[in-house]
């Protein structure tokens, strides 16, 4: 199963729709959710079941991340979700508005008997949490650490803002708190953050402006609805080649230091920090992982 | 049976129409070109008006077994075809050759009745839309001669070598004084470009000139000059200019559509040709019309402007022109109503000639100096044929247009593609309808994939481009084998030996010819 150690964009795939199944392995974006929830009317939610099950079990697109997003916890088709969509193999399952520790540890015991039943390795289905509501926030630290099956808390605003009265807006103010929650809770259990929808298609330099915050923030990747806005997203969490370059500098600095038994190391007036080597692999290590020049081996 | 050089099956003979297979002898250019144009007197101060297209008919001496044209730069909104059809059938004249630019889809009128009454029998164009083109190859109508396709610069070929004689061409013109003096640029219904039509005005040997609006004399502009046309008729409405598009004009939101002609606009930018005063032709359709926006975001980033854009235009390129990102606009076809009336409006936008666009043996034409094509495909196969026809239930889908003349042409052919159409594959092992030969096409463009061709006279330099640019790109393998693996393999259409149609190159030798279908 091919992995990619990137998680900058997931793009929702609507369950219903074959072409669009098809068209999403041509995609740039790093991860694939194939949805089962909010895109499948009530009606069509067998149909879609089925063919995302077999389009994730037999035609998986190499390369990507895959996931499966279910129907909410308390849904009705939610037990012949599970069902289906373990068995599909998926990197893992995105779960709907997930607000308490003890809803995650319901769904791994399920997933854990499913993977049983069906020979595949225990664990090896991943869990992406998407907390949309206040409670969720609220709890946002224990349903990150709730099960090692917990790889990504993924914020949702929309449902979010609802929950908290509040109006969206193209700056994102009111999901402020809830960013540095969601962000704090995944870095506490070292796991990635997931930023929100930005949900108007069409205007692609708010995405940018929405992009400048989360990344600066600290987020490791955004989810998208359409797939125009993959190449922006890709790029936003890729670092550049100003960085890249910074970077280098950094670690060559240090390197240097060690070589001559400098006790501090100094570059462009300013103090080389463990900070600022942290920095400086993991935008090495991001940038690696997108296939950018490096040059050398910094990790 | 012959097998020419692209592996083709074809017969020696259809009906009376002798085969000469592709890639066997270079074609003689020093021969005199011919026309039927007849000479004609005018009186001083007279008018050609007549009362009604049965008046011109009879003033023509349009008979039985002749020849007659149409343009078709009104696309689906032509009106005139089908009013001259139903005069024709009203004075009981049959057995005629039928001979447009080509047949597209007209909602007002069924070619296909006037074949199965015989009031048509040969069929000549660069394609055949519609309930015709499926009758043909499924069978339910048959003709003695086969029809003949042929590419847009093939057919000025043609007939100045005296293989398509034309007796009477019928140009539709959006206005026209009483002297013949017209253009496609003014009036209540335009169509911009009367490009196709040239042609027919210096060659045929009656012209008529109809239009739905008259102007004072002389008419200016006037593209169709006075010298060449016979008679003028007045009739209420030539064509629908909202129906000229090919396509929609504004920008796709499908995905797939603005991925392919992302990489296009890349491809372009990568080469080494894309320098100041480079040349194009983007065409239309959604993947064109996004492959021209993002090839103006390109060449505004590099700080390039081209020399000129070619072919059918659209209103894309007009914006490129008014931003003076490109010199000259060199419009054999108008393909959205901002565009036809851009001809009249801006000193660098031209109507020309479609010889002058694509005719390779005149003394030169605009592509012997285009950098880059880019043309679209019903199917591409592992030698890189093109089928511009005939889809994969064997019905025949488009039209031949310009492709195999630009493929040739332009120095980097660009064939766009979905890898996958619904659920059958288009980049497949053998096209079921060869139209444009492998060797002409540069690379092809797909969702999933570029592959360059290896046997194309630009290869090496291709490649070196796209590799300095960091664009990696697959073998037309593995692109076959991604659409099979995702369709499935389908079954083959099944033939008779009946030929139905000939394709022909630009040179008039034959690429391929479409057998009879068995459904």
């Amino acid at each position: 199963m091919s992995r990619t150690s990137l998680r900058r964009s997931s793009l929702y795939v609507g369950g219903g729709s074959p072409a669009k199944i098809l068209e999403a392995r041509f995609c740039a974006a790093d991860c694939i959710v194939y949805d089962l929830e909010d895109s499948v009317s009530p009606r069509d939610k067998d149909a879609a079941r089925l063919l995302i099950y077999r389009a994730v079990r037999y035609h998986r697109p190499p390369g990507k991340y895959v996931l499966i997003r279910v129907n909410g916890l308390y849904a009705p088709q939610l037990g012949e979700d599970l069902e289906a969509a373990v068995r599909a193999r998926p990197d893992a399952i995105r779960l709907p508005k997930v607000e308490t520790a003890e809803e995650v540890l319901r769904i791994d015991k399920r997933i854990g008997e499913i993977e049983a039943e069906a020979g595949i390795p225990q664990g090896a289905t991943e869990l992406w949490c998407n907390i949309e509501s206040a409670l969720g926030v609220a709890n946002a630290r224990e349903i990150a650490t709730a099960s090692p099956r917990v790889t990504a808390l993924a914020l949702g605003a929309e449902d979010y803002t609802a929950s908290m009265g509040a109006r969206r807006s193209k700056t994102g103010w009111e999901i402020f708190y809830a960013r540095m929650r969601v962000l704090e809770a995944c870095r506490l259990a070292g796991i990635s953050a997931q930023d929100a929808v930005f949900s108007d298609i069409d205007d692609l330099e708010g995405l940018k402006a929405d992009l400048e915050t989360a990344r600066g923030l600290g987020f490791d990747g955004k989810t998208v609805i359409h797939p125009r806005q993959i190449d922006i997203v890709n790029a936003a969490f890729t670092p550049t080649q100003k960085e890249i370059r910074q970077a280098k500098r950094v670690l060559q600095a240090l390197e240097e230091g060690i070589r001559n038994h400098t006790g501090v190391v100094v570059l462009d007036g300013s103090m080389v920090d463990k900070p600022m080597e942290r920095r400086a692999r993991d935008i090495l290590a991001r940038a690696a992982a997108a296939g950018l020049e490096t040059e050398g081996e910094w990790s | 049976m012959m097998v020419n050089s692209l592996g083709r099956e074809l017969p020696e003979k259809v009906g009376s129409y002798i085969v000469r297979p592709y890639g066997s002898e270079a074609v003689e250019t020093a021969v005199t070109v011919r026309t039927n144009r007849t000479a004609g007197t005018r009186s001083n101060g007279g008018s050609k008006l007549l009362g009604s297209i049965v008046a011109a008919l009879e003033a023509c001496g349009l008979q039985s077994g002749m020849t007659i044209s149409f343009h078709h730069s009104f696309r689906e909104g032509d009106l005139v075809v089908g009013q001259v059809m139903a005069a024709i059938r009203e004075l009981g004249i049959h057995d005629l050759r039928f001979a447009p630019s080509a047949v597209v889809n007209l909602s007002n009128f069924s070619l296909a009745e006037y074949v199965r009454d015989g009031t048509i029998t040969r069929i000549e164009a660069s394609g055949i839309r519609g309930e015709l083109g499926d009758s043909l190859i499924d069978g339910s109508i048959r003709m003695e001669e086969p029809a003949i396709l042929r590419p847009h610069g093939a057919r000025p070929r043609a007939i100045e070598m005296g293989e398509l004689a034309i007796d009477v061409a019928f140009i539709a013109v959006s206005a026209s004084d009483e002297y013949g003096n017209s253009t496609g640029q003014i009036g209540t219904n335009i169509c911009g470009s009367l490009g196709y039509s040239f042609i027919d005005a210096r060659s045929a040997r009656k012209v008529v000139a109809i239009t739905d609006t008259l102007v004072d004399y002389p008419c200016c502009p006037a593209s169709i000059s006075q010298q060449y046309v016979d008679y003028v008729v007045k009739v209420d409405k030539v064509g629908d200019s909202g129906k000229i598009g090919a396509g929609a004009a504004r920008l796709t939101k499908n995905p797939r559509d603005l991925t392919i002609a992302q990489r296009v606009a890349e491809i372009i930018a990568a080469s080494r040709r894309f320098q100041e005063g480079f040349s194009f032709q983007t065409g239309a359709g959604a993947i064109s019309i996004a492959c021209t926006k993002f090839l103006s975001e390109q060449m505004e980033r590099r700080g390039v402007t081209a020399s000129f854009a070619l072919g059918g235009i659209t209103s894309g390129i007009i914006d490129m022109y008014d931003a003076g990102q490109v010199r000259v606009v060199e419009c054999s076809q108008s393909f959205d109503a901002r565009a036809a009336g851009a001809i009249y409006s801006r000193p660098g936008v031209r109507e020309i000639d479609n010889a002058d666009y694509a005719n390779a043996y005149s003394k030169g034409n605009f592509l012997d100096h285009l950098n880059f094509g880019v043309l679209g495909a019903l199917e591409v196969d592992t030698d890189f044929n093109v089928n511009l026809l005939t889809g994969s239930s064997g019905r025949m889908m488009g039209g031949l247009g310009g492709g195999p003349d630009v493929a040739e042409g332009a120095d980097i052919s660009i064939v766009t593609l979905p890898i996958v159409r619904g659920r059958t594959p288009s980049v497949v092992r053998r096209v079921f309808t060869c139209c444009t030969p492998g060797e002409t096409v540069a690379c092809v463009v797909t969702q999933a994939g570029i592959a360059l061709n290896p046997h194309h006279r630009h290869y090496g330099e291709l490649r070196e481009d796209l590799e300095r640019a960091g664009i990696k790109p697959v073998t037309i393998q593995e692109l076959q084998q991604l659409a099979e693996e995702i369709t499935g393999v389908p079954e083959p259409i099944r033939t008779t030996d009946r030929v139905v149609a000939v394709v022909e190159y630009r040179d008039g030798s034959v690429v391929d010819v479409i057998r009879e279908t068995v459904f």
